[in-house]
């Protein structure tokens, strides 16, 4: 078969986004677990765990610019090697922002909550969703799954909306609040930062299959 | 079916290709080529060996009929003519639509001689000097050769002999410059040199390049046009685009096949 | 040593001393074979010399022949070689490389060329004297032309013709098709490019077959004997419908006579002819190689 060592090295990239989005999916999870359960060791966990992160999306990056130099890809190959490089690069921003929220759990401390935490889980569910799905799309060059996504954005963003008008009236009530409100708006800003990101991916999706950057 | 990219308006068109077929003998070597190539720029031929882009290209000045078994049926239209018209004198063709070939080719002569050769067998009643002061400019081989126009031809290195071969072919004035893989038996170096010049040059010429190097292809043209072998090993026009699409996104699956490697 | 390294099996080891005993054989053969060629040529050279040499001074060369042996020169066929030699180029190569021209620029590949070329080399290998006889009934009875230098060398001419087309397609075939490829592709013609690109560059291989044709021509006995007769001439030729005689006739005219003196001026001779024949096979390969140093870089 003509060119087996690319087409193996091709597959090999394409792994590797999928164990980096498997890591930053056990990241997020875990860091809006440690909040609710406010277990500080495993948010900081998290925080020392997102250098393994960064070194996967380096290592992703570098054997895509290798792949690059070495191989002279065209047309699909090439998309696909670009396309990696992009959602690598997606992931590591998404696994800062799980990084962030441990950060926000540990600065917390011991604290008691501000209320029981029902929204903020369901966003991050919301979101994992969104990222599992699009990852899913990039795997098998779905361009329907990638719409999905796509469109699954605005949900998250009138949760966010919910959460945001909540807090505010939290801190319009009681000033006393206002940090630990302010806290609980910044984790709610990082969720809503995650989904927005996933919909990046999809779109990185589209160039993939079709080599158009518009969706629809 | 071919792809052919946007219609083009016939004026930006310098040579038209109209179902053109070519026979070597009874063997169909070309079969139905439609293409328009546009003016002042390089449009590239790409294609496995065998499918026919050289054959193209020596149609295009008529060098096939040289070769006494070659037919050719179809027309190809230049300045709103069919080259291949009982009218039209091929030799005068081939002053307005010249050529550079694979190897380098001087003539065993000095380097003036060799340029001058071309301006003298066409009738040329200028300076002889300046004309070939001009060519050597054009390309870019002037400062090189300045102060040895009488040494050998032979003396040259071989990415100097075929910029020589270009000035040759430039000193006629043409309008058109054929270019049968001209760097492909050069060193990486002369390579790039030779590329630098087609870019250069295509502010003032036509260029239309057969080139089995990719990157190359991608490198220097404009336009790309794909050529394969299909039944009967005849060879067809599979899609021509401008490069752009073709190296990123091409529209015919077998394009994409040859481009990324994936034809055997 | 590799039979230290490998062990080789005995029966490879006796086939290569069987190969390498074979070999010396033929080598020794071949060696014989050139040896016999060198020997016979040293013997005669010897020969020839240790006769000749005493009689070779600058009155051999400009006296006129004559029945006393020391008196005897060879001014009448020298000159008579050069006035022949003169006229028969002048027919053959334009003719010659006329012809050369023709069947490899213009003609077709059909099979009436394919007659014409099987012809000329057969040609090439007819006897000498058949063309004299030819030479004879055309030239000199049909056209009239006497036993003149005309006559002579217009047989000669059809005799090395051959020589000389065969020889010049080969140099015109030899000019690399890319010479044509960059003339055609110029807006040169067919004939310009013949002109400009193909006859510059083949002159020098067809110079040198036309010197080889005329070296073959110079020592061909039979044809002018034919033409001219076994003449005792003591006058230079004037012009062309001159009678003449040459070398060879004059060198057999000297062997057929009974005082030994004779076989000594016919030595003479002999070295005389080769001494021309020697210098013109030396220009021609000068000559070659010179030319295909430069065109050959």
């Amino acid at each position: 078969m003509p060119r087996e060592d690319f087409e193996r090295n091709l597959k090999l990239v394409q792994d590797e986004v999928v164990q980096l989005s498997s890591m930053v999916e056990k990241a997020i999870f875990k860091s809006i677990d440690s909040l609710k359960r406010r277990d500080l060791g495993a948010s900081q966990q998290v925080i020392d765990e997102d250098d393994i992160i960064d070194a996967k999306q380096e290592a992703i990056e570098n054997r895509c610019i290798d792949l690059i130099a070495l191989e002279s890809p065209m047309a699909v190959d090439l998309r696909v090697i670009i396309a990696a490089m992009m959602v690598a690069n997606e992931l590591e921003r998404m696994g800062d922002y799980a990084e962030g929220i441990a950060k926000i759990s540990l600065a917390m401390g011991e604290l008691p909550p501000l209320k029981p935490l029902i929204d903020i889980p369901r966003m991050a569910d919301k979101a994992v969703d969104m990222l599992r799905r699009s990852i899913e799309s990039y795997v098998n060059r779905d361009i329907v799954a990638a719409k999905g996504v796509f469109h699954d954005d605005d949900e998250v963003d009138e949760m966010y909306e919910q959460v945001y008008r909540e807090l505010l009236t939290y801190m319009m009530r009681d000033p006393t609040t206002i940090q630990r409100a302010t806290y609980l708006l910044w984790v709610s800003h990082d969720l809503e930062r995650v989904a927005d990101r996933t919909t990046n991916i999809a779109e990185r999706v589209m160039f993939l299959v079709t080599g158009k950057t518009e969706m629809d | 079916m071919v792809l052919e990219k946007k219609h083009m308006k016939n004026a930006d068109a310098a040579l038209t290709a109209k179902n053109l077929n070519v026979y070597y003998g009874d063997f169909l070597a070309i079969k139905d080529v439609n293409m328009a190539m546009k003016r002042n720029s390089v449009t590239a031929l790409i294609g496995p060996s065998g499918c026919g882009k050289s054959t193209f290209l020596r149609c295009l000045n008529r060098m096939n009929d040289l070769i006494t078994s070659a037919s050719v049926r179809g027309e190809i239209l230049f300045e709103d003519l069919n080259i291949y018209s009982d009218k039209v004198d091929a030799t005068e063709i081939r002053s307005k639509i010249g050529m550079v070939f694979q190897k380098p080719n001087p003539f065993p002569k000095s380097i003036y001689q060799n340029i001058a050769f071309g301006l003298k067998v066409n009738g040329f009643s200028g300076d002889i000097d300046e004309a070939v002061e001009r060519s050597l400019h054009q390309a870019s081989l002037w400062e090189e050769v300045k102060d040895r126009l009488d040494d050998s031809a032979f003396t040259l290195s071989g990415g100097q002999q075929q910029r020589l071969c270009i000035a040759r072919a430039l000193a006629v004035e043409p309008e058109v410059l054929l270019m049968d893989e001209p760097a492909s038996s050069l060193d990486p170096i002369a390579t790039l040199a030779i590329e630098d010049l087609v870019r250069d040059l295509k502010a003032h010429y036509t260029i239309i390049i057969v080139t089995h190097n990719m990157q190359q292809a991608a490198r220097v043209s404009d336009e790309t046009a794909f050529f394969m072998v299909g039944e009967n090993r005849s060879g067809y026009l599979v899609e021509h685009d401008d490069t752009q699409r073709i190296f990123t996104n091409p529209s015919n699956e077998k394009t994409e096949e040859y481009i990324t490697g994936r034809f055997s | 040593m590799a039979s230290e390294l490998r062990p080789v099996s005995d029966r490879l080891r006796r086939k290569r001393t069987y190969r390498r005993v074979l070999g010396g054989i033929f080598y020794g053969l071949f060696l014989a074979s050139v040896c016999v060629g060198i020997i016979g040529l040293v013997v005669l050279l010897y020969e020839v010399l240790s006769n000749g040499l005493p009689w070779i001074n600058w009155q051999f060369i400009t006296d006129y022949p004559s029945r006393h042996p020391e008196e005897a020169g060879l001014f009448s066929a020298l000159m008579g070689t050069v006035w022949l030699m003169g006229m028969t180029a002048l027919f053959t190569v334009p003719v010659g490389v006329g012809a050369a021209i023709y069947l490899e620029e213009y003609a077709p590949r059909n099979i009436l060329t394919r007659v014409i070329e099987i012809n000329v080399a057969n040609l090439a290998g007819v006897p000498s004297i058949v063309y004299g006889l030819l030479g004879l009934a055309l030239f000199v009875t049909w056209f009239q032309l006497g036993r003149s230098i005309l006559a002579g060398s217009m047989t000669l001419s059809l005799l090395v013709l051959p020589i000389v087309i065969l020889s010049s397609r080969e140099a015109i075939r030899a000019v690399p098709d890319s010479y044509r490829q960059a003339a055609y592709a110029m807006g040169a013609d067919q004939w310009q490019v013949i002109k400009q690109v193909i006859l510059p560059s083949a002159a020098p291989g067809i110079l040198t077959g036309t010197i080889l044709a005329m070296s073959r021509a110079i020592g061909e006995a039979a044809p002018v004997i034919a033409i001219s007769a076994l003449v005792y001439l003591t006058f230079v030729p004037a012009h062309p419908m001159d009678r003449f005689t040459v070398l060879p006739i004059q060198i057999y005219n000297w062997i057929a006579r009974p005082q030994d003196e004779f076989r000594g001026l016919a030595a003479a001779g002999i070295i005389v002819l080769l001494v021309i024949l020697l210098t013109m096979n030396a220009i021609a390969v000068f000559l070659r190689n010179r030319y295909q140093v430069r065109s050959e870089e």
